[in-house]
């Protein structure tokens, strides 16, 4: 299982990159296992600001939807459109073309109550 | 909770890298490389599923077709040797204790195959029957494996394990001959995925071998989550889903093995309901905006009323949008109604379809 180590987790498995003000935010490799082919992602929040632990959108695999969950409060700038036409980039570069949200943070601390990859290693079993 | 049973397959799973779920009691693969690859591997070429979750049954003695005839809707009269007949067994509220198929193996010499999940249930309602026929039953399920070789290529890769002319044989049929180096197996042209191909019944310390000699033919194993969404495709029944104790054979589609030239359990109630009229009708549906219908979804009309239920649903992978099942009240139910159903708070528009929806 592929947990890179400068990225921050939380407990719904989503990962966060910190850009400058900015925090892009995906899905882990550990989570689009467990949800398998991942065939749409919709995110209607874009424009909104919202609370950590809001649902920001939802992701549908052949077989299980599932929510998503802001790591972090702050405003979202932008949603990948691209994975619209290629869900699949969830599965298959979680990390990279799969990335989700970008969200310009209210609160730059509250990345200090997210997972480093060692915690969320253990979390997950790995 | 009861300690989860396991096939004599259920080692090589693992080994196999499967992602095993707990399915009817039992531990079994839901998926290996992932649901999509395996899903068009059966459509298009080939693949193999471990069912011996799958619950078998032997019915002999002098009253064991008469006995049949009673405890099943579809006309038994009509086997014969190395015949299969699709069935189910209706309970006596107008619902269904479980589907079915009966393998004729000989006069008076039967084999039910049941859902895993309804074992026991199947085994107490038919010998509550039972007594008052000359029948002997044997419950040989933990005996049992069943491999699930599906796919338009099937019969050509696996032609090198038997004598068999496996490309003669027709559509529920059966025989029984050696196959890959074990004597006595049963190989059926039957399966749950419309694709085409064998079941193949033999003992447990057979599985591993012939497991094996199926793989080395470049046959990949393929998970229950792929089976499922082969068989919604085809628009077929999965029990516990678009039929249970409370649905009715006839609102779920039954019809076409619902035999009313014989008498069964509730025959008569059920033929005064056919000629009364339905109320409801399971029906298949493709999505028109976009979404994914999954079992328990409200299904409303264009008002937000409710007019039934979404029972089964998926996004096809052959077809690359979203299907489902549900029952949705008799004048929803002509191909063509425009329904919708209720995705997490939205009425998404909906279309009645003819199943099955891949040819």
């Amino acid at each position: 299982m592929n947990i890179p180590s400068d990225l921050k987790y939380s407990k719904e498995h989503e990962w966060v990159r910190v850009e400058g003000e900015h925090a892009v935010i995906g899905i882990s490799d550990f989570a689009q296992g467990e949800l398998g082919d991942i065939v749409f992602v919709e995110v209607e929040t874009e424009g909104d600001s919202l609370d950590t632990d809001a649902v920001f959108g939802s992701i549908e695999a052949v077989k299980t939807v599932s929510d998503l969950f802001m790591p972090l409060s702050g405003e979202i700038v932008e949603f990948n459109t691209e994975i619209e036409a290629n869900p699949e980039w969830v599965n298959s570069d979680p990390y990279g073309k799969g990335w989700i949200i970008k969200v310009k943070m209210s609160d730059a601390s509250q990345l200090d109550a997210l997972m480093d990859a060692s915690a969320y290693g253990d979390l997950v079993g790995a | 909770m009861d300690k989860l049973k396991s096939t004599a397959l259920t080692e090589l799973h693992r080994t196999l890298g499967a992602k095993m779920v707990p399915f009817a009691g039992y531990e079994m693969p839901l998926q290996y490389k992932g649901l999509l690859d395996e899903h068009h591997a059966v459509r298009n070429n080939s693949g193999m599923f471990d069912v011996s979750h799958m619950g078998e049954f032997l019915v002999q003695g002098k009253d064991a077709l008469g006995f049949l005839q009673k405890v099943t809707s579809n006309d038994v009269s009509k086997l014969s040797p190395g015949k299969i007949q699709y069935s189910c067994m209706p309970n006596a509220e107008h619902g269904i204790v479980d589907d079915l198929l009966v393998y004729c193996l000989d006069v008076n010499k039967y084999m039910l195959v049941v859902n895993a999940s309804n074992i026991d249930k199947d085994w107490s309602w038919l010998q509550s029957y039972a007594s008052n026929f000359d029948v002997q039953m044997e419950n040989n399920s933990d005996s049992i494996s069943l491999l699930a070789v599906q796919g338009p290529k099937v019969a050509e890769l696996l032609q090198s394990l038997t004598e068999v002319n496996l490309g003669d044989m027709t559509y529920y049929t059966f025989q029984r001959a050696p196959f890959a180096g074990v004597e006595d197996v049963i190989i059926s042209a039957t399966g749950y995925t419309g694709a085409g191909g064998f079941e193949i019944y033999l003992p447990n310390e057979a599985a591993e071998q012939v497991w094996n000699a199926i793989s080395a033919l470049g046959v990949p194993p393929a998970g229950l989550a792929a089976r499922d969404t082969l068989r919604l495709e085809k628009g077929f029944c999965l029990y516990g889903n678009d039929i249970n104790d409370t649905t009715h054979p006839l609102e779920a589609g039954l019809g076409w093995i619902t035999k009313f030239t014989k008498e069964f359990i509730q025959s008569d109630s059920l033929l005064v309901q056919k000629e009364e009229g339905l109320k409801r009708r399971l029906v298949g549906f493709g999505m028109i905006d976009r979404g994914i219908p999954r079992q328990h979804y409200p299904i409303v009309d264009k008002d937000d009323a409710i007019i039934g239920e979404v029972t089964s649903g998926t996004q096809s992978p052959s077809l690359n949008r979203a299907i489902g099942m549900g029952y949705v009240h008799i004048d929803h139910s002509k191909a063509g109604s425009e329904i919708f159903i209720q995705v997490r708070g939205k009425s998404l528009k909906a279309v009645v379809e003819k199943i099955p929806f891949v040819q």
